[in-house]
């Protein structure tokens, strides 16, 4: 049932949309950088700066401009509609008929967001990547305290990058999933996940609420960056993997919690 | 044997409650204060066409989600195929084909992929004999030249008719159908009507709801007739029809004269300015003549009529055909 579904998600136009913007989205902004002629000085985002240098930087880059909006929009219109979409064709009923079992689809859907939130970093970086190094000279890469690293190493670390992109995003993913099971309506699951995510980013920029920020869901989104130091520093990186868990554990139990038990009447 | 035989031949046939494919016990949904169902005893035998009546609103597709496991009862039990419901639909479920509240598939994949994923999706659908089991199911319900087009392109009869396919892609013990004919042309309700037959024949244990009797009073062996959330009756379609009452009608110029002759005898008459009808509850006919005709009466005409199914139908929910609720 897995490949079926995995089948069904990413043979849907909408779904193969969403890739393509996605990877539109980092191949238009290298684009422009090379048309300027340079990303212009001032603080953009991280590893903007080295692209002209070096294109492989594209592929960190385009993990950087995709991360706040694009990817968790993707995400949450993904894992908003996994349940709330069946419901509202009516093919929820049908699928519990069948009997696919509750448990069983919701690990099935989950499955599938999952997939859905590593493709999805992927495509972006593979997008950076290969636009990166047509319009820029190619070259080691250079960590952030200076060396350089084997081109191998340096692949491996794009896609560790690229892979903890897509950890980070699992717990927005179980929240998504949550909603999905709550309503019939796939909009209304999807801008409440997008809303949790906008109100995470918000609560992070109000100091007087910095007690909750190592708390928030987006608080350490950023923290793939460390893999591009010459000693990978893992303290960050591990407590958003394990914040990252922690959401996915409360939101998946309480999705579950919820399917298992809704009266299914759409 | 081929392939198909082979899955045909695994259907567990283990033997369930009683020879009752279905069976509820004072099962009641309530939404807010309203009783939906109100304190059903369903008893569907093993082996017959059950028609499930009821006019628009009378609880009838609630029934059917909470046989299926889709909604939790607010009280009572089902028993579907001798499992308890929904704590066994996973022993239940597999041998029961259904269609709820009209068919419900993906727009954007043609018939033949929307069986395909539903298919893959749940127990005992080998998928080395899907392909085969799809265009018989396809077959069956006269859908094959339509099969690759999208779904979205589908009339409501083919929708119907895609959703009654679904139903048969593996053999089941027991077919809940849902108002299966409608969005259908005459044409249509006939085939469908000799499919529930070729299957009954075959042994599957039929359920079909519907507000309209004239459509299934042909091809049922029981019936259950539903009111508001009430049973008002159920049983076999002979002894259903045995207990209406036949009535008698004179048809006469003296209206009230023969009114009183009625009323002697303990029937309540109804009139019209040439004639009188009554329930004869027992009396003979013969005997109530002569007395009429001895009352001076002058008779015109003189009639028992037995009323028709459609006529019991509407006596017993009231409203007849209108919206309950
Ligand atoms: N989710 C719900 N919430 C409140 N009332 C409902 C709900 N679903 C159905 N009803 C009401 O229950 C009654 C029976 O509905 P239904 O079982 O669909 O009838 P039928 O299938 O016999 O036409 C109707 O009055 C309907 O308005
Ligand atoms: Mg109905």
């Amino acid at each position: 049932m897995l490949r079926a579904e995995l089948a069904h998600l990413f043979g849907r136009r909408r779904v193969q949309a969403l890739l393509v913007i996605l990877a539109l989205v980092p191949i238009g902004v290298v684009v422009a950088i090379r048309l300027s002629g340079g990303p212009g000085g001032g603080d953009g985002p991280a590893f903007l700066g080295q692209i002209t240098n070096n294109g492989v930087f594209a592929a960190l880059a385009a993990l950087t401009i995709t991360l706040p909006i694009f990817l968790p929009l993707a995400v949450a219109i993904v894992a908003g509609d996994a349940i709330a979409g069946e419901a509202s064709l009516g093919t929820l009923r049908y699928l519990l008929v069948r009997p696919a079992g509750r448990s069983r689809l919701l690990g099935v859907k989950a499955l599938a967001v999952v997939a859905f939130c590593v493709a999805a970093p992927f495509v972006v970086a593979a997008a950076g990547l290969i636009v990166g190094s047509v319009l820029f000279p190619v070259g080691r890469v250079t960590t952030l305290s200076g060396d350089t690293l084997s081109i191998a190493s340096g692949a491996i670390r794009i896609a560790g990058a690229a892979g903890l992109v897509g950890v980070s995003l699992l717990g927005l993913a179980a929240i998504g999933l949550f909603a999905s099971t709550l309503t019939d309506i796939p909009i209304g699951a999807i801008a409440a996940t997008l809303g949790v995510v906008i109100l995470a980013g918000v609560l992070g920029t109000i100091p007087q609420v910095s007690a909750i920020h190592p708390w928030l869901l987006t608080n350490g989104w950023l923290s793939y960056g460390d893999l591009l130091r010459s000693h990978v520093t893992w303290t960050a990186i591990t407590r958003n993997v394990a914040l990252q868990a922690g959401y996915v554990l409360v939101f998946g139990a309480a999705a579950w919690a919820r399917l298992t038990t809704r009266d299914v009447l759409a | 044997m081929t392939t198909i035989e082979a899955e045909r031949a695994v259907v567990p046939s283990e033997p369930f409650g009683g020879g009752s494919a279905i069976r509820t016990t004072e099962l009641t949904k309530r939404f807010g204060d309203v009783a939906v169902v109100d304190r059903l005893n369903l008893e569907v035998p093993a082996g017959s066409v059950f028609g499930f009546l009821g006019p628009n609103g009378s609880g009838k597709t609630t029934t059917i989600r909470m046989l299926l496991g889709l909604i939790a009862p607010s009280e009572g039990e089902v028993q579907l195929l001798g499992r308890t419901m929904p704590g066994r639909a996973a022993e239940a479920l597999p041998r029961v084909g259904a269609l709820v509240e009209g068919p419900a598939f993906y727009p954007w994949l043609s018939g033949r992929q929307n069986l395909e994923r539903i298919d893959a999706a749940g127990p005992e659908g080998d998928a080395a004999t899907r392909r085969t089991r799809i265009e018989l199911a396809l077959e069956r319900v006269g859908l094959t030249a339509a099969g690759k087009k999208k779904y979205k392109a589908y009339s409501l009869g083919m929708r119907q008719r895609l959703g009654l396919a679904s139903a048969l892609l593996r053999r089941r013990e027991l077919l809940i159908l849902d108002e299966p004919t409608n969005g259908m042309d005459p044409q249509g309700t006939r085939e469908i009507r000799n499919l529930i037959r070729e299957l009954a024949a075959d042994g599957t244990t039929v359920f079909l709801s519907s507000h309209l009797l004239a459509e299934i009073e042909q091809v049922c062996t029981h019936v259950a007739v539903m009111s508001l959330g009430r049973l008002l009756s159920q049983g076999s379609l002979a002894a259903l029809q045995s207990d209406a009452t036949p009535v008698m009608r004179v048809d006469t110029v003296d209206v009230e004269l023969a009114l009183g002759v009625v009323g002697a005898r303990g029937l309540s008459g109804r009139h019209d300015d040439r004639s009188v009808s009554a329930e004869l509850g027992g009396q003979a006919p013969e005997d109530l003549c002569r007395l009429l005709v001895e009352a001076g009466v002058r008779v015109t005409g003189f009639a028992v009529e037995r009323p028709s199914l459609e006529d019991v139908f509407v006596s017993l929910t009231g409203e007849g055909f209108d919206v309950a609720r």
